[in-house]
């Protein structure tokens, strides 16, 4: 179930990421979410894309730094509230979220959630049991 | 004023010293042949036999000693007394098990803490003194040398040891010290401590300062100066020799005497070894005239510098030499540490990285700082900053248990560190850019 995320370690400079949304570009791969966190020397940039083989081999081509990490994606309604539930189920069970990011979809009925916990498995159990519903990889690639 | 610990020795006049150097030279060329078997090995090699060692220009047939020479000799190999005869030793920072540890009998410790006597009394210590010293005691000779000098002149001596700022200056005010004995960079940090506490220079009741063991200019010797209401002074020395002492700056504070009657100081040209003439920019090269326990013949210390002999007002006819100019190897001294690229390299290595990195010294508000980055490796490479975060931290770790004091490490992606002509430049040392001699 779990989706693969691309990360990239960026210095923390200008210019850094050009290198990495040209990557992307030239291998021809939509990006559907991303986040960048970061420090005063570095940042990561993470992605969710519709071919995560396709843009690690152009970017490791331009000498990036990738790994690919799996993370749980979620779909809350998009209303007020729905997003603590999430959060609190997790929190009730001793889950401790290392980084979370959110993008809205166009149809803006839900917004998704990308997840990154120690143990995927247990957090996409605890999750569906009480009713929040997970989204496949597929489910990102067709949005 | 003329203040000398030892009179005789320190104004004799220079044929005299001349003359006591070469009977010390014959009989300590002698006495290492006879006791030291990695130096007769390299005497044999050159085909130099003691005999040889006529005059005291007749040096220059004699092999030089490295610190690769100590190294490889550690710990025992330069050791020329039974271990029975020797009651310390001190040791330079450095690669672990590649040390240089140095012996001192009962004799070589009194030659050296005379020697710090001799610096003290130069810049008007004497019994009636409170001697702070708060260079490192222990493995550093720093601490230990000064503290000695200070017990022969007779000062109240406070060995304080480095750090702990509010307590130096409890016990400076409070116990009245006098003379101030450190890095320069910690005096001017003390003066800065001072001032942020509200006190003004004329609080203290200090009168002097002797600070060495890293480089300094004459712009922070003003600034010290001021901060503290003082009168600052250099002094140079090493383990290998002995420690700080072996020469000393006088009230004229124009260069360093060195002590002659203790060591025989040359020039070289640092690519050929050639001897090169008095007022001749080139490496300076120690032997010590009367060392028991590890006695040194031609060290080559690598710095670079002049000596000059010319009268000086202090009445003293030791000759002197000027403030290292710079260093014909890759050693950069750090917060008063020797610190070699390859000993960061080596911690690399161990801890899994690539040999990528750049190191960058500076110094901010007259402290150095180092800072370490390092080319990541795909298996370092986390998604989330706290696992390269933690990464940093103990690779900073690793290089502080190696060099004693602490860097801030970076990780940066791969190739991101310049490459010249294939080579990489290492060291970027800013410390240069405040005219500092590195």
């Amino acid at each position: 179930m779990a989706i693969k995320q691309l990360s990239i370690f960026v210095e923390n400079r200008e210019g850094t990421l050009v290198t990495v949304t040209d990557a992307i570009a030239k291998a021809g791969v939509d990006i559907r979410a991303m986040s960048v966190a970061d420090t005063q020397d570095f940042g990561i940039f993470r992605l969710i894309v519709t071919d995560t083989k396709k843009a690690k081999e152009f970017l490791e081509a331009s000498d990036c730094f990738v790994s690919i990490t799996e993370v749980v994606g979620v779909a809350v309604t998009d209303e007020p509230g729905s997003l603590a539930k999430v959060v609190r189920v997790l929190a009730d069970h001793n889950i401790n979220i290392e980084y979370m990011y959110a993008f809205i979809t166009v149809s803006k009925q839900y917004a998704f959630v990308v997840l990154r916990v120690a143990d995927n498995a247990a957090a996409e159990k605890i999750l569906s049991e009480n009713g929040v519903r997970l989204v496949s990889e597929d489910d990102i690639v067709n949005l | 004023m003329n203040n000398y610990y030892q009179p005789q020795a320190e104004t004799m006049p220079v044929e005299d010293i001349k003359k006591l150097q070469q009977e010390k030279l014959l009989k300590q060329v002698k006495y290492v042949y006879d006791n030291v078997k990695y130096y007769r090995d390299l005497m044999d090699k050159k085909g130099v036999k003691p005999e040889d060692i006529k005059t005291l220009d007749d040096i220059s047939k004699l092999p030089f000693l490295s610190k690769d020479d100590l190294r490889e000799a550690y710990p025992y190999g330069m050791l020329a007394t039974d271990l029975e005869n020797c009651v310390r030793i001190q040791s330079t920072s450095g690669t672990t098990g590649k040390r240089v540890v140095a012996f001192y009998t009962q004799n070589d410790i009194d030659m050296w803490e005379e020697c710090c006597a001799r610096a003290i009394v130069a810049v008007g210590g004497d019994k009636s003194d409170v001697c702070q010293v708060c260079y490192g005691y222990g493995l550093f000779t720093g601490g230990p040398g000064l503290n000695g000098g200070s017990h022969k002149v007779g000062c109240l001596t406070l060995p304080m040891s480095s750090g702990n700022t509010d307590r130096q200056i409890q016990f400076m005010m409070d116990l009245n010290a006098t003379i101030l004995c450190c890095t320069p960079s910690y005096a001017a940090y003390i003066g800065e401590t001072l001032k942020e506490k509200g006190y003004k220079p004329e609080d203290n009741k200090l009168k002097a300062g002797i600070f060495g063991a890293e480089p300094w200019t004459e712009e922070m010797r003003r600034d010290i100066e001021k901060s503290l209401g003082i009168k600052a002074y250099d002094i140079y020395g090493l383990t290998e020799t002995s420690g700080p002492g072996v020469a000393f700056e006088c009230q004229e504070q124009t260069g360093m005497h060195i002590n002659e009657d203790h060591f025989y100081a040359e020039i070289i040209d640092p690519d050929t070894g050639e001897v090169l003439p008095l007022g001749s920019k080139g490496e300076l090269v120690f032997t010590a005239l009367d060392k028991e326990a590890f006695p040194l013949i031609r060290y080559r210390t690598r710095d670079i510098c002049i000596l000059t002999r010319e009268k000086c007002s202090c009445g003293r006819t030791f000759v002197k030499m000027t403030k290292p100019m710079g260093r014909s190897d890759d050693m950069m001294i750090i917060r008063g540490v020797n610190v070699f690229p390859s000993q960061i390299e080596a911690v690399l290595l161990n801890e899994g990285y690539a040999p990528n990195y750049q190191i960058e010294v500076d110094r901010v508000n007259n402290s150095d700082t180092l800072d370490v980055y390092v080319e990541m490796t795909e298996e370092s490479f986390s998604d989330t900053v706290k696992e390269i975060t933690k990464k940093e931290k103990k690779l900073a770790a690793a290089i502080k248990t190696m060099l004693g004091i602490s860097p801030a490490v970076h990780l940066v992606p791969a190739k991101s560190i310049a490459r010249s002509e294939g080579k990489a430049v290492r060291v970027i040392d800013k410390r240069k850019r405040l005219g500092i001699n590195i």
